[in-house]
């Protein structure tokens, strides 16, 4: 029984994290939704900023940093709201947000299932540090204009209060996205644009929470986590690292999505804690592999 | 091209220092590009329809975009079902509250649960008296259309749908070629812009509408910048 044990990873071992990734998103939709649907007010607002069970503030940090910077001050409800949710990212991984939360992310997925059915070629490759620019550009903008600049046009916000409060044209912006995703640029808006996730990625530059290539040595060069990853720059470093070099992805694009670890036919992946002891594999019991 | 004379690494070593600078002037000039534009499409969003009016408490529309950051509290916590968030394509920032008093006017609530919503202030909780509020000034435009005016017949629809009676609207007296006028006449100092003349003018298109205050007149106090 042991021999053949690898041969085969069952259904839910290769969708596990794009299947509780996938409920998150939907559940923190539905519990914007469950109010105006069913009046279950549990939470009011939309991801700029919200209410929980009347009491808790929650804000995007984003965008209290871009209203600070337009009018030199901010209320004490709305920095309140903006550290809880800063200080939750920053433990469990900053672009959490992009690939748990962000409802973006199943547009651009889905632009990218399409891109890869009709195999389309890259498309445009925007500079890496482009998004920071943007990022730099909004709280630029926002302090020379006084408005909160990006919220002019963020589709995360945009796409997810019109879904809470009405859409009007904003499935133009819908529609724009996952054709820039699939005839443009290859992970184009999540991967290289967003100055939101770009924003995420700096505060969980520490975060404790990450995926390690634990099992390396098992890797059999497939190649299916680079074809999967969102960020495939990230995994480089952790994978292809030898000897003492970290097993951590360390990197602040690295959206915690765990896709590689539902891919990696040879287990190599696994989240784990970034500090202390380096993560290795806990049981290696796989023989079955070249090196 | 002039260094010819140096090693071939130092010369491979500028030509890469000189695409990173390119590469880096071109994303930095593209970005500047989408701020530019981006700083005039909020140029634009600060303009909106004069019949779309800001909630009570509402701080002048100049930090008003600033502040406000489009979650829709004051829009969940209105009890009329008055506000609403503009959608993408509507003229005015996307995300922001208004409402239209010809569809839902303001009730005035005293205890002005919008504002009280508000997690950013953009609605000023220090409005404490619903009556201090300032969506806007009603104006009677329909001088030709209003019944009363006009003298077809004797409406007072505006004056009793007025919430601060007697003092924001009131029918004025007024004698013509020994006909006798009530002529509806807004006291701009107490009118507050909640718009409930405008929702019950009884005409197909309101002789009486709440405008934004300093469309109407620069003198008249709160408003100025």
């Amino acid at each position: 029984m042991i021999e053949t044990a690898p041969a085969r990873r069952s259904l839910w071992q290769r969708q596990r994290w794009l299947t509780l990734r996938r409920s998150s998103q939907l559940a923190i939709l539905g519990l914007f939704l469950i109010g105006p649907w069913f009046d279950i007010w549990w939470a009011k607002g939309n991801l700029a900023a919200s209410l929980w069970f009347d009491t808790i503030p929650l804000t995007d940090p984003m965008i209290v940093v871009q209203s600070f910077v337009a009018l030199g001050e901010v209320t004490a409800t709305a920095l309140v709201g903006a550290v809880l949710v800063a200080g939750f990212y920053v433990m469990v991984g900053g672009r959490v947000f992009c690939s748990w939360v962000c409802p973006v992310n199943i547009i651009t997925d889905a632009a990218h299932w399409t891109r890869q059915r009709l195999r389309i070629p890259p498309g445009w490759r925007p500079h890496p540090a482009l998004r920071m620019w943007l990022l730099a550009m909004c709280v630029a903008t926002s302090a020379w204009t006084g408005t909160i600049v990006w919220e002019l046009v963020n589709p995360v916000t945009l796409v997810q209060r019109g879904i809470v409060f009405g859409l009007g044209f904003g499935w133009i912006i819908i529609a724009s996205i996952f054709l820039f995703d699939v005839v443009v640029s290859r992970r184009g808006w999540c991967g290289h644009l967003c100055p939101v996730g770009a924003f995420y990625g700096i505060l969980g530059v520490a975060s404790p929470v990450r995926i390690a290539a634990v099992a390396r040595e098992a890797c059999s060069d497939c190649g299916d986590c680079f074809e999967v990853c969102p960020e495939p720059q990230v995994i480089t470093p952790a994978l292809r690292g030898v000897d003492q070099s970290t097993r951590v992805i360390v990197a602040r694009d690295c959206t915690n999505c765990g896709r590689c670890i539902d891919v990696c036919p040879d287990e190599v992946f696994r989240f784990a804690w970034r500090y202390g002891a380096e993560p290795t594999v806990a049981t290696p019991e796989r023989t079955n592999k070249p090196s | 091209m002039s260094n010819g004379n140096k090693l071939p690494r130092s010369s491979e070593h500028s030509a890469e220092r000189r695409r990173f600078i390119a590469g880096t002037a071109q994303a930095a000039g593209s970005v500047s590009l989408v701020g530019l534009l981006l700083a005039s499409y909020g140029e634009q969003a600060r303009t909106h329809p004069v019949a779309a009016l800001r909630p009570p408490g509402a701080i002048d529309e100049q930090d008003f975009l600033g502040a406000c950051v489009r979650c829709g509290l004051c829009v969940r916590d209105c009890p009329f079902d008055t506000l609403r968030l503009a959608r993408f394509g509507e003229s005015m920032a996307t995300g922001t509250p208004y409402f239209i008093a010809r569809d839902v006017p303001c009730e005035m609530c005293t205890d002005i649960p919008c504002a009280a919503a508000c997690p950013t202030d953009a609605l000023s909780k220090s409005l404490t008296d619903i009556g201090d509020a300032d969506m806007g000034v009603a104006v009677v435009t329909g001088t030709d259309t209003c019944y009363s005016i006009t003298g077809v017949a004797h409406c007072t629809a505006c004056y009793f749908a007025c919430p601060i009676k007697n003092e924001a609207i009131t029918m004025e007296m007024k004698q013509e070629n020994g006909k006798v006028f009530f002529v509806p006449t807004v006291h701009r100092e107490h009118c507050t812009g909640c718009g409930k003349c405008e929702k019950d003018c009884i005409l197909p298109e309101a002789a009486i509408k709440v405008l934004p205050r300093d469309l109407v007149s620069h003198d008249s106090g709160a408003h100025i910048d």
